[in-house]
């Protein structure tokens, strides 16, 4: 694999690294504004994901073992690289993976702790990975069919308009990104809302500055998410990529509302639903793409 | 300026409340109130937690639990007292479970009095304990680690104490008293007949009856 490093690359991937984690804790701020919103309060500052991760900087740092600050930071660094990889237009199965890789270390670091909150929680987030990968596995062979690379740059600057052909896989897409932003009703293993069966699930022996690298890493990973969604509109032109961005910000929208008007459901409807509609959205349309191909139509 | 202030997070016990402050607790959260817009967030766990949120007195059966939350929680953190039960025990005070307010297991920063607590005075009890919140930050050893080396060399301490007090004798020594003790004391049960033991059990049980 040749990592071919143009500036434009090396200046996205770095504008990524940079205003990455501020676009995410903004989006969180609103996020908590619309909510509030929703439920017909007044809600918190815009800003205020950013004071509660500088207050959580300036906490006594307490932590049940020394493996588990690793594995938190793990998790950080490597959502980080995600991105990188991402934005720097490098291979999407890098990505995924590097992604998958990201997840388990907030999965080894909340076994680490013993807690049975935490392990339950960890437990339910390998059931999410479970539900969730299946799909963008998918994506990435639906954006290799239309655009033919799995390389983002290529796809990005590919004539190809990917959503229309990829029409289901992008509805799949949308409905696994309730899992992936951890809203109801699949905010199974950790969820933002106070007073659930799990304490905080995953976070719950989490503090201070453990804790403020783990919602960083969140930010990071909101925000590397929505560029994923940006691929569908993406066709080298400047108005799709205008296009683009407003759908993500609707997506995110959807996301929240979504999180608003559902109760969490148990874990075998997260696994059964997410599976169900990777295989007739998903699983369809790459079939359709296939026979299409086949006979010449795309 | 310390960003403690600006996102406090809580952590809500129920002691030995009659409900009356919690439901106004959960008041708080409601579009009416919204504490949120302080960036109040109700946790409900406490290593997440800022501020410890104790309604209704404190009973035997919980001083641990409420010991136990406390001590999660990292630092700085403050303890606010809502309604006159978990300020001093309330019109429960001379029960014979109940140990007394909040303040007779763990330091309380702020009272709320009130019999239930209105929603307005446990957010203005909050917002108070804000100030004592900086000033516990301020306070605070200036890098995290070594606010637990402080902790360590308190420990250590403590086992200096320990030390001083047995002056004189070596830790061998100590243990061969400690050891002595023990066969005196196996030695002294088998003193005691069986009538002598059945005896003095139904006595404790009279003695129990009296008390209740």
């Amino acid at each position: 694999m040749e990592f071919d490093f143009t500036a434009t690359a090396a200046l996205s991937a770095l504008a990524y690294l940079v205003i990455g984690p501020f676009v995410g804790g903004l989006l969180a701020g609103v996020d908590r504004k619309i909510t509030a919103k929703m439920q017909g309060r007044y809600g918190p500052p815009i800003l205020q994901p950013f004071y509660d991760v500088r207050k959580l900087l300036e906490k006594e740092a307490v932590t049940v073992n020394k493996g588990q600050d690793f594995y938190v930071m793990s998790c950080l660094i490597f959502m980080i690289i995600t991105g990188v990889l991402f934005f720097a237009g490098e291979n999407l199965l890098l990505v995924i993976f590097t992604l998958t890789t990201a997840t388990i270390f907030l999965v080894i670091a909340a076994y680490s702790s013993n807690s049975p909150y935490a392990q339950i929680g960890a437990e339910r987030e390998l059931l999410q990975i479970m539900s969730y990968e299946p799909m963008v596995l998918l994506m990435a062979v639906g954006l290799y069919m239309v655009n033919h690379s799995f390389y983002v740059k290529d796809i990005i600057h590919s004539e190809a308009f990917s959503l229309f052909p990829l029409g289901g896989i992008f509805v799949g897409y949308l409905f696994i990104l309730t899992v992936k932003f951890r809203k109801s009703p699949f905010d199974l293993s950790m969820s933002h809302h106070a007073h659930q069966e799990l304490v905080k699930g995953v976070t719950t022996e989490f503090s201070g500055r453990t804790l403020a690298a783990l919602e960083v890493s969140h930010w990071y990973e909101n925000v590397f998410l929505l560029g994923f969604l940006f691929l569908f509109f993406a066709n080298g032109t400047w108005y799709m990529a205008v296009v683009g961005v407003v759908a993500c910000l609707l997506a995110y929208f959807v996301e929240i509302l979504i999180d608003n008007a559902y109760a969490r459901m148990k874990w075998q409807f997260t696994l059964k639903s997410a599976w169900f509609m990777t295989i007739t959205f998903g699983g369809v349309n790459l079939m359709l793409l296939y026979f299409f191909k086949m006979f010449g139509i795309l | 300026m310390s960003y403690v202030t600006k996102s406090p997070w809580i952590i809500h016990y129920d002691g030995s409340s009659c409900n009356g402050c919690d439901i106004e607790v959960l008041a708080c959260l409601t579009p009416m109130y919204d504490a949120e817009r302080f960036g109040i967030i109700n946790t409900g766990n406490p290593k997440h937690a800022d501020i410890f949120l104790v309604t209704g007195s404190v009973n035997e059966q919980n001083i641990s639990v409420v010991k136990q939350i406390y001590e999660q929680m990292p630092e700085p953190k403050i303890v606010v007292a809502v309604g006159i039960c978990a300020t001093s025990g309330g019109i429960f005070r001379e029960c014979y479970n109940v140990k007394g307010g909040v303040d007779t297991v763990i330091p309380v920063d702020v009272y709320v009095p009130g019999c239930a607590a209105r929603p307005e005075a446990i957010i203005d009890g909050i917002v108070k304990g804000l100030d004592v919140l900086a000033e516990k930050h301020a306070n605070m050893p200036k890098s995290s680690v070594s606010a637990s080396d402080a902790a360590e060399e308190k420990v250590k301490d403590e086992d200096m104490a320990i030390e001083v007090r047995y002056y004189g004798k070596t830790a061998e020594e100590l243990d061969e008293d400690i050891a002595d003790e023990r066969v005196s004391d196996a030695q002294s049960v088998k003193y005691y007949s069986s009538s002598d033991k059945d005896a003095d059990d139904s006595g404790d049980k009279n003695n129990g009856k009296e008390e209740v």
